[in-house]
């Protein structure tokens, strides 16, 4: 049997890679911006910003400075992480007292600067990158051709997740970082430096989106709208997966991509609403996501 | 007294305004205005920040285009076809998206009006990237032609009387008062026994159809239709324009549009004359980067000037009765 309802495996099989792909962006996304929201109780739009703005880094240092790809997936979060340092320092430590409203409508205006900025430099056009030559070429195996950097893109992906996962679960800093997010007051008392912690979580969350910009940039467009779609989907991933906790983040990440292959394959006109749809399902059936905790 | 004497002043005033502005920018003005009312209904009044209007916005000026382009119907009709849909599509949105609270039900309209784009994007009728072009402004009761700029006007700005009236007279009533409630304490409110849920989906659907109306009339006044309206974007641009005017305030939402479509219309002119009058070149570019002019002032109102233009009014005058009465 090489095909199930008329569609041959073989594409079967692609689509599910490239939601499988797509899904590992949306992870490392939503990851984030649960790891930012945990603590700061923001939601930060620029987070597709930032994405877009690690994959233009890549670019950027290939094409002027001849920095190559491996370098460039350290170099990149590190610099978006500094860059995020800043945005938290200078501008969204004076919103932590207010609705937590305005860090969204503020992170909103600084997406607009960083769109623009890029925009006005670059155009809308993309920008094309080479895959690394290390990662270039597929392999058989067995039932379909796996090229070996959406094979890498997955796996660098789980990787990141599982590391942030095992920082924030199981070490110390992790566990300053939890406690921080129920009572940061308590645990300031015991001499932690709480608003350092801050902004070293927001830059991590940035630095997460630049990872998978850098991730990104071999195989998309690299354009200054490339994270403002996606964003809002990854938003939709966060509501279905429920901001509470980190494992849903990524789970439901990598599930809707998955999700979104199939609709790709089966009813092609569908895949791109396929998320809000699953969405509204599941805000009818369980308001606070499918790992949320209800408040 | 001085309040009505206020309304009558300016209303006097948008009816000459035609005689010395360009028609044109006075009824994108009224339109936007309308459209920034409507919205702040929702988040001034009720406390909601809805980030998906242009879902209303956008759909109501497709529908509208398609009834004056493809079925021959009148303007009125059309408007009224547009306000039905978007009242219709809000109260689908409403009834999801109040299902959570503060920034969830943020991101839950955005994500619901991301899907309305893309809709938008693959449904034949609205014509894809090139959207609906050269929508007829037909003759209003087969009497008054709203070709002319003039009639037009004066048409746009009766609607947006009665639109903005008609938010003047739910804020006052006993209903914008509950929502005042809600949007104070919640939990008080459930616990005084109104049904909030059915409240906020009233408020909801009404904000949601006077912007419905907002885009409608647009596409009559513009002639045109296109995925711009439906964008989060414009989402975006709606909100900023009743941050900068003053969320919670009536008046607010109108100034913030005008400054905005002002800065919209004329940054292009605005950086030219700066550049001129500080001889620094980089000015003379501004028109090129509208985006970054407008996340600057986003920034900047969030940082700095909360209450907007008509808040921060309000908030001085109330200072000074305080002095007066002092001394």
């Amino acid at each position: 049997m090489t095909e199930i309802a008329g569609i041959p495996l073989q594409v079967l099989y692609g689509q599910l890679l490239l939601g499988l792909i797509n899904g590992s962006f949306y992870a490392i996304l939503s990851l984030g911006l649960a790891i930012i929201f945990g603590l700061l109780n923001i939601i930060n739009f620029a987070h597709g910003a930032l994405y877009m703005i690690g994959a233009f880094l890549t670019w950027m240092g290939m094409y002027y400075l001849n920095i190559n790809y491996f370098a460039m997936l350290v170099l990149a979060p590190v610099l978006v992480g500094l860059f995020g340092c800043v945005i938290e320092r200078l501008l969204l430590r004076r919103l932590y007292n207010l609705d937590h409203l305005y860090g969204l409508l503020l992170t909103f205006g600084v997406t607009l600067i960083l769109e623009g900025v890029f925009r006005s430099v670059y155009g809308s056009s993309g920008q094309a990158y080479r895959v690394p030559a290390a990662l270039s070429g597929a392999v058989d195996i067995g039932f379909m051709i796996l090229p070996i950097y959406r094979a890498w893109v997955v796996v660098a992906s789980l990787a990141v997740c599982l590391a942030t996962w095992i920082i924030i679960e199981r070490t110390r800093l992790g566990s300053i970082l939890r406690a921080g997010t129920e009572n940061s007051k308590l645990v300031e008392a015991f001499g932690v430096n709480v608003p350092l912690v801050i902004t070293a979580t927001f830059g991590f969350g940035a630095g997460l989106a630049a990872f998978a910009g850098v991730l990104a940039a071999p195989i998309i467009q690299i354009s200054p709208l490339m994270g403002s779609n996606l964003i809002i989907t990854v938003f939709a991933v966060v509501v279905i997966g429920g901001m509470g906790s980190l494992f849903g983040a990524v789970l439901s990440g990598l599930m809707l991509g998955l999700i979104e292959g199939l609709a790709r394959t089966f009813y092609p006109e569908t895949s791109a609403i396929a998320v809000f749809i699953i969405m509204a399902i599941v805000l009818m059936v369980k308001p606070a996501g499918l790992f949320g905790k209800e408040k | 007294m001085g309040k009505r004497l206020a309304y009558g002043l300016s209303f006097g005033a948008m009816l000459f305004a035609p005689m010395a502005v360009y028609p044109i920018f006075l009824m994108n003005v009224l339109v936007f205005a309308l459209f920034a009312c409507a919205f702040n209904l929702l988040l001034g009044f009720a406390g909601l920040l809805s980030f998906g209007h242009a879902a209303f916005f956008g759909w109501s000026a497709y529908i509208t285009g398609h009834m004056l382009m493809e079925m021959n119907w009148p303007p009125l009709a059309g408007i009224l076809a547009g306000t039905v849909a978007g009242g219709s599509i809000g109260l689908i949105v409403g009834a999801l998206s109040i299902r959570r609270q503060g920034i969830y039900f943020t991101m839950v309209t955005l994500a619901l009006a991301q899907m309305m784009y893309f809709l938008a994007l693959q449904m034949d009728f609205t014509r894809g990237e090139d959207g609906l072009q050269g929508v007829p402004r037909g003759s209003l009761f087969g009497l008054i032609d709203l070709g002319n700029d003039l009639n037009m006007y004066y048409f746009v700005l009766a609607v947006f009387v009665g639109g903005y009236a008609l938010i003047v007279r739910t804020v006052h009533s006993p209903f914008g008062q509950v929502l005042k409630a809600i949007k104070e304490n919640e939990p008080r409110a459930i616990s005084l026994g109104y049904k909030v849920e059915r409240y906020k989906l009233l408020a909801f659907v009404l904000s949601a159809a006077l912007a419905a109306l907002a885009g409608a009339t647009k596409t009559v006044v513009l002639g045109f239709a296109t995925l711009t309206d439906v964008h989060w974007m414009m989402s975006g641009t709606v909100v900023l324009m009743t941050l900068v005017g003053g969320m919670g305030t009536l008046i607010g939402p109108v100034i913030g549009a005008a400054a905005i479509i002002f800065l919209e219309y004329r940054l292009d002119w605005l950086g030219k004359m700066l550049a001129a009058s500080t001889n620094i070149n980089w000015f003379a570019r501004l028109g090129d980067s509208a985006t970054v002019v407008i996340g600057c002032v986003f920034v900047v109102c969030v940082l700095a000037f909360r209450r907007g233009v008509a808040g921060e009014a309000k908030a001085y005058w109330a200072r000074r009765t305080v002095t007066e009465q002092l001394l």
